[in-house]
């Protein structure tokens, strides 16, 4: 057991990969000698080389372009995406190729790559540098999508979604870059594709993944002091989703909270939503809230506080739930 | 307005100037200061046979779509030349990404008519195990297969071996972001690759001149490479610039750009209509630098071939055509709970929760059922 912040704990897995197969290649804009904008690939290029660790020229399409066919020759290659605001030139080589490739090909072409992105808000940053755009990727068969919430998944998680089959989109909480916990590297806390009960409760569930699963844990918190216990489940993995972990635990409270930083309309909430209430509609007291960003383009970041969900936005939810 | 724009175009992207040629369209052998070709009588014939066959096949394959025994075809006649003599030059272990009309290298790589019509009779996307060709699924998206050939000429680049890697793209493609991010890609790392442009002349309904103001094999020296326009309709030519191209690929020097010079003699598709577009004179005038008749005359001056040759070679494409009407009209399937099988190489609990969904509705057995 070591502490670690998540960026720390995602370097160190990568390098773990890296040490462990060497079809393992990390592609991306400053990520060698800078180590990436947040230091993520910090010392991997020194340590791996250049021809391991590719400063790629600046083009998104590139980058998710070429890994395609560095997949389809038998590399791993893990890519970075500077921000999430920026993988958009991108997305037509991830829908049309990275999601693509394995079916059209009738399973000939296994598509094992990584694409990270650094996501969502809360850093005080500029246009384009706060999105959060999992459910475009979500959306889209072929791709799978996950999270970490915390440095433990983030060493785990990384390592999984590198040994994947399928392309996996990383997707990185970068207010959470920062924060410590420990990392057990003797073995994975669970499966890349599995939700996990951070908390446990009884009156009500709320279900989160990368960022907003500490605000849902803070939120809990308070709750607690307020008389009400809840249930705090991680998704971890945005797709496929673990319908049934978040299913045992709603058919126990009876009450469920969606949180997010994307937009509520048309969200991964609406998706959860609508599955949870087919499967647990006789157990469900309320309808299912969502509370996320709302449908504005990202704010200037000196009112980010008020777009994102937090502690007061998810308590006044829970009370909606418990007024039904 | 008119006049200046023909003039542009005679400017722009009509000149012929520059273009290696090796074999006149009257089917006079000349040289090229750059590029000599060392062929011998039976590869000469070998080509002809190559170009009659896939031209034949063509045919068929469009005639096949207009009573309906296929979704859709993409016709190359008039640029069979720039196919072959570039397909011919790929060595087994070189790997190609073509688009959607390459069904000359296809045949060059082994890959079955029949195979090539799998994905416009619409029982795939695909059509062949790649790896078995070293030849990629179709791309129908203009420009995505040159940025994934780059990155596959890095992985060769990777592995230290000595292959090469070409991707196809066409005058349209020219215009797309991603051909500029291989471009950049491709020369920054000096990835072994050829990307193979076939000029024909229009994208659709477009012609050249709204895709480009310079020849377009200009742009190469831009990104840092050669580039060089090739008389498409020349297979001799297409053949000697291709290996030379792939021969500096092998050698560690980096990209080439070839502009093969040719003209799209049918309808962009077969849900095309070019009477609309263009006038019957640029068809004609097209007509006289015809790609197989230059070779004919050329085989028949020489000595290399007769009538009775060229009669028996004909006989053979019949064979082809004829194969794949047989083979077109009894293909079947896919079923349809198959598209669920490839669309994770793992497990996925919502993919099999939507088969079993499916296999509910329709019963097992019409699940199951070739369409």
């Amino acid at each position: 057991m070591t502490e670690r912040t998540l960026a720390k704990a995602i370097n160190e897995g990568l390098r773990k990969a890296m040490e462990d197969n060497p079809k393992v290649l990390l592609l991306g804009e400053d990520i060698g000698k800078l180590g990436g904008v947040f230091r993520v690939t910090d010392g991997l290029q020194k340590d791996f080389g250049e021809q391991r660790v590719i400063d790629s020229p600046l083009g998104e399409s590139g980058i998710v372009g070429t890994s395609v066919g560095l997949a389809i020759r038998g590399y791993r290659p893990v890519s970075e995406i500077q921000f999430d605001g920026f993988v958009y030139p991108a997305f037509d080589q991830l829908v049309s190729q990275v999601a693509k490739q394995h079916a059209r090909s009738e399973g000939a072409i296994t598509l094992s790559l990584v694409v990270r992105i650094p996501y969502g808000g809360g850093i005080g940053a500029v246009e384009h540098h706060s999105e959060s755009p999992e459910a475009y990727f979500a959306h889209t068969a072929g791709l799978r999508v996950v999270s970490p919430s915390t440095p433990n998944d983030g060493y785990w998680m990384v390592r999984q979604a590198i040994e994947c089959a399928d392309p996996v989109m990383f997707l990185e909480p970068k207010c959470r870059y920062w924060e410590k916990g420990e990392v057990d590297e003797s073995a994975p806390p669970a499966g890349l594709f599995d939700a996990a009960v951070r908390r446990a409760g009884t009156d009500a569930t709320l279900v989160a993944y990368g960022p907003s699963v500490k605000t849902c844990l803070k939120a809990a918190e308070v709750a607690q002091g307020e008389g009400r216990s809840l249930e705090v489940i991680d998704l971890r993995s945005i797709s496929p989703l673990d319908v049934d972990t978040v299913a045992r635990s709603v058919e126990k409270t009876g009450r469920l909270l969606i949180a997010h930083e994307a937009p509520v309309f048309a969200g991964m909430g609406a998706e959860i939503a609508a599955r949870l209430t087919e499967r647990c509609f006789y157990s469900l007291a309320a309808p299912p809230l969502r509370v996320g960003g709302y449908h504005t383009p990202y704010p200037p970041s000196r009112v980010e506080e008020d777009y994102l969900p937090n502690i007061d936005r998810l308590l006044d939810a829970l009370d909606r739930a418990f007024e039904f | 307005m008119v006049r200046s724009a023909r003039a542009t175009r005679a400017a722009s992207t009509d000149s012929d100037d520059h273009m290696v040629q090796l074999l006149t369209p009257d089917g006079e052998r000349v040289t090229h200061p750059d590029y000599e070709l060392d062929v011998g009588v039976d590869e000469a014939r070998a080509l002809y046979r190559d170009m009659v066959i896939i031209r034949r096949v063509d045919v068929e394959a469009t005639s096949l779509q207009r009573q309906g025994q296929l979704a859709l075809w993409a016709p190359l006649r008039g640029q069979e030349a720039a196919q072959i003599g570039a397909g011919r030059a790929l060595a087994p272990d070189d790997f190609c990404f073509p688009g959607y009309r390459e069904h000359g290298i296809a045949w060059c790589r082994g890959i079955t008519p029949e195979q090539s019509a799998r994905n416009f009779r619409q029982v795939t996307h695909g059509g062949w195990d790649p790896y078995e060709y070293n030849y990629a699924e179709p791309s129908i998206v203009i420009g995505n297969n040159a940025v994934n050939a780059v990155g596959y000429a890095m992985g060769v680049q990777h592995d230290g071996a000595e292959s090469a890697v070409m991707a196809c793209i066409g005058d349209g493609a020219m215009s797309q972001g991603d051909i500029a991010e291989a471009f950049v890609w491709s020369a920054v790392f000096q990835a072994p690759i050829v990307f193979l442009l076939q000029n024909n002349h229009w994208a659709i309904s477009e012609p050249t001149e709204r895709q480009t103001r310079i020849p377009l094999f200009r742009r190469a020296a831009g990104f840092g490479f050669p580039g060089v326009r090739v008389d498409g309709n020349d297979v001799f030519a297409m053949l000697a610039v291709t290996r030379a191209a792939l021969a500096r690929a092998k050698e560690g020097s980096g990209p080439t750009l070839i502009e093969a010079f040719t003209y799209r003699m049918g309808a962009h598709t077969t849900s095309d209509d070019p009477t609309r577009y263009r006038i019957d004179a640029e068809v004609e005038e097209w007509l006289q630098r015809d790609p197989i008749e230059r070779l004919r005359r050329h085989l028949v001056a020489t000595g290399a071939a007769d009538e009775a040759w060229t009669a028996s070679i004909d006989e053979e494409a019949e064979g082809y055509a004829r194969a794949l009407r047989e083979e077109v009209v009894n293909l079947r399937g896919p079923t349809p709970v198959s598209i669920f099988d490839h669309v994770y190489a793992a497990p996925h609990p919502l993919v099999d929760e939507e088969r079993a969904q499916m296999i509910a509705l329709l019963g097992a057995e019409d699940a199951g059922s070739l369409k």
